[in-house]
């Protein structure tokens, strides 16, 4: 326990740090709202003009559309950039001080990136479960709301599946951490990601909707665990095997992307040039 | 000096500079070509599975938002001062220099910076917008390229009132407000789909509110010799990119207001 206590302050103060703001938290929840309002419209236009492509598709619409509103809601909750703080501290040199500490710089940064997620998914999603689950059934728009989860299954299968994607999510952070740790600078880098992110994990259309042919193969690559496996459980689209394989496939990118990164941090941080003086 | 030769000046001046990095320039500009080539994605996969929407084609899609894409495009080349206004002006003071030049502080603005990565965004919103008229048999005449021309200067009138609206908003707020890439970046998202997906409510607000669908959908319908199947009159569409100068000239209202009542936060 005393060995994870330095890792679990760094979480927490992070984590709280990150909850101080709201401004930006009602910033999100608007946008979110206007992306995810344009999306659900848009898909109950393409359902409804095809009755007969819309009953072979892998997905209802009521799943489609409660799949929108939770991508939107754990939007924060991928990783999208860069730790801000790593590229900061990479930029000035204090990175330095974080070598310096008697604890595992790879595991430090890991917490405080998985930490940094949380923080910032938890008060939009907070305020989507409001919008669209309790607000959008009050105001006669159900059909168009966030729907509980429907069999206890699904939602044990969720609330597994939710911490392995944001272990996922930091494994992958933290590869984003280390190539600006080697380059510098997080400017390139955050833009390639953003589009290999916001395609792969299902945020732009969940995953199920592409062509069929390429089904399995969205399915094993690694951004998958990090929304669209725990969304397609949460709305019972994965289940049984399918629900197992999903969670499988999340603990085992999981696993590969931290001992790569572990591996590629090692190699960085022997020639890493400490910027500023 | 007049207007235009200052704006000149500026324009040179801005291109000397990005051109001193002349890898990171094309760059970028591959950079967002290649982004904004996912935009698109979506509405593929969606046709692939579904076939057609309302009658629609991924082809019209295709020309509603390279029409839309074209006219943020241009606009983004030369806002970019009023994007980063209230973070760059306002809070900063900086503000205070521009006033004291006898220019009007409008030009200033545009002056700051000439984005040339922006062409990658151009370059794929055209690409779009053609191959989807070839693909729909859009018929090239001279009157059809002027009310494309006609279509593209009002959004770029709406687009650039937008950004006027977000940078007068930032004498309030001290902060520049990113909401307001929900109406330009989401504004995209919104226009490349015809109004008649939507619910009335959304579909209104995109007409009166902040009039997107006035400076695609509607003149597009023209350009695709559609009559409108929400019953909007035939002379109303390609009239409708007017709404684009309405809307730019309500938002230098604002940006008038907000310069009168402007105190300074430098020191």
């Amino acid at each position: 326990m005393d060995a994870a206590r330095p890792y679990l302050a760094a979480f927490s103060s992070r984590f709280l740090l990150m909850l101080q703001y709201r401004a930006a938290a009602i910033a999100g929840f608007a946008t979110q709202c206007w992306w995810g309002g344009i999306k659900v419209m848009i898909y109950a236009a393409f359902f409804a003009a095809a009755p007969a492509a819309a009953a072979a598709s892998p997905m209802t619409l009521a799943q489609v559309i409660t799949y929108t509103w939770l991508a939107q809601a754990l939007l924060a909750l991928t990783p999208w950039s860069a730790d801000p703080e790593v590229a900061l501290s990479v930029r000035t040199g204090s990175v330095a001080y974080d070598r310096l500490r008697p604890v595992d710089t790879y595991s430090l940064w890991y917490v405080r990136g998985a930490a940094w997620m949380a923080s910032r998914a938890l008060p939009r999603a907070a305020l989507m479960l409001l919008g669209a689950g309790l607000v959008l059934p009050l105001i006669g728009l159900s059909d168009w709301a966030w729907k509980p989860p429907p069999t206890l299954a699904a939602a044990a299968a969720f609330a597994i599946s939710l911490p392995l994607a944001l272990a996922l999510s930091s494994a992958f952070l933290m590869i984003v951490n280390i190539i600006v740790a080697a380059t510098l600078t997080d400017r390139g880098v955050n833009v390639l990601f953003n589009s290999l992110i916001i395609v792969f994990s299902g945020n732009l259309l969940p995953l199920a909707l592409y062509p069929d042919w390429a089904r399995t193969a969205l399915l094993v690559q690694p951004f998958a665990g990090m929304m669209d496996i725990p969304l397609r459980l949460y709305v019972g689209q994965l289940s049984g095997a399918g629900a197992l394989a999903g969670l499988g496939l999340q603990a085992f990118w999981t696993l590969a992307l931290i001992l790569l990164g572990r591996w590629a941090m090692a190699r960085v941080m022997r020639r890493l040039e400490v910027q500023g003086g | 000096m007049n207007s235009l030769h200052l704006i000149l000046r500026y324009f040179s001046a801005s291109l000397r500079s990005q051109l001193q990095y002349p890898g990171s320039a094309v760059m970028l500009g591959i950079g967002a070509f290649l982004t904004t080539i996912i935009d698109m994605l979506a509405a593929w996969a969606l046709f692939d599975r579904f076939g057609q929407v309302q009658g629609w084609s991924l082809g019209h899609i295709a020309v509603f938002y390279g029409v839309v894409s074209t006219s943020f495009a241009l606009t983004d080349f030369f806002t970019r001062g009023f994007d980063v206004f209230g973070g760059e002006f306002v809070k900063t003071g900086a503000f205070d220099r521009i006033l004291l030049r006898p220019r009007s502080p409008a030009l200033q603005l545009v002056g700051y910076e000439f984005r040339l990565s922006r062409f990658g965004r151009l370059a794929q919103a055209l690409l779009v917008l053609f191959v989807g008229a070839a693909v729909v048999g859009v018929e090239w005449s001279p009157d059809k390229v002027l009310l494309l021309a006609w279509t593209i200067t009002g959004g770029v009138a709406l687009f650039t009132g937008l950004l006027v609206l977000q940078a007068s908003f930032a004498f309030w707020t001290t902060e520049s407000l990113e909401v307001f890439n929900v109406l330009t970046y989401g504004g995209i998202q919104a226009a490349q789909f015809p109004l008649s997906l939507y619910a009335a409510w959304f579909r209104n607000f995109l007409i009166f509110v902040v009039p997107l669908g006035c400076v695609a959908y509607y003149p597009v319908l023209a350009i695709l010799d559609q009559p409108d199947p929400l019953g909007a009159p035939d002379w109303w569409l390609p009239t409708a990119p007017a709404m684009g100068f309405v809307f730019l000239n309500l938002s230098f209202l604002a940006w008038r207001a907000g310069i009168r009542r402007y105190t300074s936060t430098g020191s």
